[in-house]
């Protein structure tokens, strides 16, 4: 084989492949324009509408921030699957303060943000240090956290009615919640940290090839500690904001959310940045599957609809990454086994 | 003994890309007896075992009889079990947490399915193919708790059972053919003995054996032929008691170079870069290593030498038992030390596994080579991407990185420009120590060449270069200093006049035994400790 010929196929195959990416980072655009069209045609009334949007956008608020949070974690290869209970953290344990103890919200978020740092520290401790599977750990301590969360403050829904919190979490400017612009600025500042910093790349690195980062003089492990920590706090974050949102929480409310963040960050891995979990791709996928589940819902399906939708929505996400990444070898990389002896 | 033939090959080549790495090759093998199979890396042996294995298909002509029957190639899984051909590799196959009884048994339970496992019977049944085979044990023992000689044994009682030998020896495995593939790289020279006995009994049921190893000693002991192989081809087969160390070994050596090498570095001697005092490692001991400025210093030795290590440790990428590092004068903590400490002292390592530990094969090229220096790109509030493509552009074509594409996905680099990406990679960042680990394993001739001119260049430019690699050849032409290890220590040292790729083989081959350079204490032999290391790097051929 001569060395042009290669040069050339290999141009070609690379332009093949950016564009094969690029299709594929905006395909889900495409796919959510289709989705709102189907259901404007289905629900001329009803779809379409400034309420519909704006309710579709002020409910999800505390997925995104919890799935962004999620986002650091993947990013650096860890599973964290006690976001679920961080959220319950932060959303039930101020809730319950304020009932019990007359303790403002404001405080008691602070309190359950401060107890998330440790949570995270100690998924870290124990996935870093003792090298046990983050996929283990947190399944083990987020259970336990849950259980710990639901016999302090106890099975009942608890109201934060009369606290500021709620009327300063959920104010309407232009008709969104202050969480949804909150949310917007913490997507930007996600986005910004790793697609534009030193961190972002190096975070992605400890993620995909820990080794080659260690070799190259990267801190791995303080970035698999800071992502734990951050998935944790993001979480309880999140749970604060659902509290504000909705005004009364339960004990266990975080539970229902793990599948929806770990479905819109592997969806939204395959989006806007494909191949790597990202802010922006990761608020398209919440809402696309939302916009979904409430065009569903107007058309009078149940409840029942949203957990169809968000476990189709992990295994479809997953499986056309991995399509994804398979058609993009095939295009762009040549064999190099024959090189190798 | 009968002298019957099991197992044939003919005209058997394999050609990867440009390379024969096999060519024309006829090789046999007899009932009942050992037959040994040497060459250097890249000689060719691995293919020819990697062939009968299946995993390589062989180029259309050869042929191969197994017992009298011809089998088609390339080898499926299937027809080497119906014909009886087993292999245990290097790294042996067992599971550590398993027992003994549930790693020999595996699929070959005498229970089907959902059947009940007669486990009184199955345990009486592997204790009795144990013993006969040397090892007293007790079946439930789990195969982590067995020293190294033990694993290696119960391999191979493994082996012996899918040929069909059961407990009580009735079984018959004369026909069949055994391929022991380098089995005692990691053992402790003490416990060959037994693992030997081990391939006796095999070869004394009427099996054939065939055992791959680099170390002509232990070939010379066990085998009745040797057939070795050199640049692919098969340069004789001989009867072992006919042979003798320097025979074998002379048939093992020699070719002429073709020289692709730049000119040696001619550097007057500079100051000290780097000086390890007392390094001891999984298998380096007390090791002390100075390079100055200037120098190239070749690290080298036959498989589980400990000289592949040496780099890792002194970059902080492993942690060392003991010993001291001092680069430019800064010390670095050798126990616990790390490569972002050694990076900033001005030091960069370059292992061999470029897809594993040098590159990520998912990211880019411009992310593989900006990785140690991102930082100097975030101005202005972010990463100026522009810069970094810029940048990396740059060095793609300087280092002659084809296509210079930095957008481009990794793993679609050929080898050998991954590797001079990588040497890229590091290079840009002008390292007073540069450290490399096979530096051209699996690269083609002319990025070789490319590889080879950049490590010269840098070190005339003042950086002192220390390569860990098994070619020789490469070695002796590139280096100012080899040093040669044996069992984790050095046995020799050469440089100048007597820098050559014979003498460096004539140490690795020989050790301190005849060459009468410094010898290693004979008991540090026996010392060697095994690791285990199942995805080990740096020995393809």
């Amino acid at each position: 084989m001569s060395m042009t010929t290669s040069v050339e196929e290999q141009k070609k195959a690379q332009r093949a492949g950016v564009t094969a990416r690029r299709v594929q980072a905006y395909a889900i655009l495409v796919a959510w324009a289709v989705l709102i069209l189907i259901f404007t045609l289905l629900l001329p009334d009803t779809f379409l509408t400034v309420q519909n949007f704006t309710a579709i956008a002020n409910s999800k608020t505390a997925t995104v921030l919890l799935t962004l949070g999620l986002v650091f974690a993947l990013a650096a290869g860890e599973f964290d699957l006690s976001i679920g209970a961080s959220l319950s953290l932060g959303a039930a344990v101020p809730a319950w303060l304020y009932s019990a103890h007359g303790i403002p919200v404001v405080v008691g978020v602070g309190i359950a943000l401060a107890a998330a740092v440790l949570f995270g520290l100690l998924n870290g401790m124990l996935s870093v240090r003792y090298s046990i599977p983050s996929l283990i750990v947190t399944l083990g301590t987020g259970t336990a956290l849950l259980g710990v969360v639901a016999g302090l403050v106890g099975n009942s829904t608890i109201s934060v009615k009369g606290d500021w919190w709620n009327d300063f979490v959920s104010h309407k400017t232009f008709g969104l919640y202050t969480s949804f612009w909150f949310v917007l600025l913490v997507a930007f500042i996600v986005w910004y940290v790793l697609q534009h910093t030193p961190v972002g790349r190096h975070l992605y690195f400890v993620g995909q090839g820990r080794e080659v980062a260690r070799l190259a003089g990267i801190r791995v492990n303080s970035y698999r500690y800071s992502s734990l920590v951050l998935s944790a706090t993001m979480g309880a974050l999140a749970g604060a904001i659902l509290l504000g949102n909705t005004g009364a929480v339960q004990a266990r409310v975080g539970q229902a959310f793990i599948l929806a963040a770990f479905a819109a960050a592997f969806l939204g891995s395959t989006a806007i940045v494909p191949g790597r979990f990202n802010a922006w791709g990761t608020v398209v996928a919440v809402y696309f599957i939302e916009t979904g589940i409430t065009g569903l819902q107007l058309l009078g399906f149940q409840a029942w609809v949203s957990d169809v939708f968000y476990g189709t929505a992990l295994v479809v996400g997953v499986l056309v990454a991995t399509l994804a990444t398979r058609l993009r070898s095939r295009l762009s990389a040549r064999s190099t086994s024959e090189e190798r002896k | 003994m009968v002298t019957e033939t099991v197992l044939e090959l003919h005209g058997l080549s394999k050609t990867f890309g440009a390379t024969r790495a096999l060519a024309d090759v006829d090789f046999d093998v007899r009932a009942g007896e050992v037959h040994g199979l040497v060459g250097r890396n890249g000689s060719g042996k691995s293919t020819l075992i990697k062939v009968l294995s299946g995993y390589h298909v062989p180029d259309p002509g050869g042929r191969l009889i197994i017992g009298g029957d011809t089998v088609p190639l390339p080898v499926t899984g299937r027809a080497a079990a119906e014909h009886g051909l087993v292999f245990v590799h290097q790294d042996l196959g067992l599971v550590g947490a398993y027992s003994i009884l549930e790693n020999i048994r595996l699929n070959s339970w005498s229970s089907k399915g959902f059947e009940r496992i007669h486990w009184k019977a199955e345990r009486a049944s592997v204790e009795e193919e144990l013993s006969r085979f040397g090892l007293v044990a007790n079946p439930d023992t789990p195969i982590d708790s067995l020293s190294q000689v033990d694993r290696a044994i119960v391999a191979i009682v493994r082996a012996m059972h899918h040929l069909g030998v059961s407990g009580d020896g009735t079984g018959d495995a004369s026909g069949k053919v055994l391929v022991l593939d380098e089995p005692t790289a990691y053992l402790p020279t003490d416990s060959v003995e037994r693992l030997f006995d081990a391939v006796r009994a095999v070869a004394a049921t009427g099996a054939g054996v065939v055992f791959v190893s680099h170390r002509t000693d232990e070939v010379l002991n066990i085998t009745d032929r040797i057939t070795v192989l050199r640049d692919g081809k098969l340069v004789d087969t001989v009867v072992t008691a006919d042979t003798d160390e320097d025979a074998l070994v002379a048939l093992i050596l020699g070719r002429a170079l073709d020289s692709f090498y730049p000119d040696p570095v001619q550097t007057p001697p500079g100051e000290r870069v780097l000086t390890v005092e007392g390094l001891t490692g999984a298998l380096v001991k007390d090791l002390d290593l100075t390079v100055d400025r200037g120098e190239i210093v070749g690290l080298t030795g036959l498989m589980g030498a400990g000289h592949d290590e040496i780099p890792y440790y002194i970059f902080g990428a492993r942690d060392a038992v003991a010993g001291h590092v001092n680069v430019n004068g800064d010390d670095l903590p050798i126990a616990k030390s790390t490569p972002t400490d050694a990076i900033a002292a001005g030091v960069a390592l370059l292992p061999a596994d470029r897809l594993n530990l040098s590159g990520s094969a998912a990211a880019s090229v411009e992310d593989n080579v900006a990785l140690p220096v991102l930082k100097k790109y975030f101005a202005r509030g972010r990463l100026q991407l522009a810069v970094v493509r810029d940048r990396v552009g740059g060095l793609m074509t300087d280092f002659d990185v084809r296509p210079a594409v930095p957008s481009l996905e990794f793993s679609a680099l050929s080898g050998g420009n991954q590797q001079k990406a990588l040497l890229a990679k590091w290079l840009q960042m002008e390292p007073s120590l540069l450290l490399l680990h096979e530096p051209t394993q699996g690269v083609d001739v002319g990025s070789k060449a490319d590889i080879f001119l950049r490590i010269t260049d840098s070190a005339e430019a003042g950086t002192a270069v220390v390569i860990a690699s098994a070619e020789h050849e490469d070695l002796a032409n590139l280096c100012t200093r080899v040093l040669v290890f044996d069992s984790g220590r050095v046995v020799g040292e050469l440089k100048g006049s007597e820098l050559s790729e014979e003498r460096i083989l004539e140490l690795c081959y020989r050790g301190g035994r005849e060459a009468g350079i410094t010898a290693a204490s004979t008991d540090n032999a026996a010392q060697r400790t095994f690791r285990w290391r199942p995805h080990r790097v740096g020995y393809g051929d």
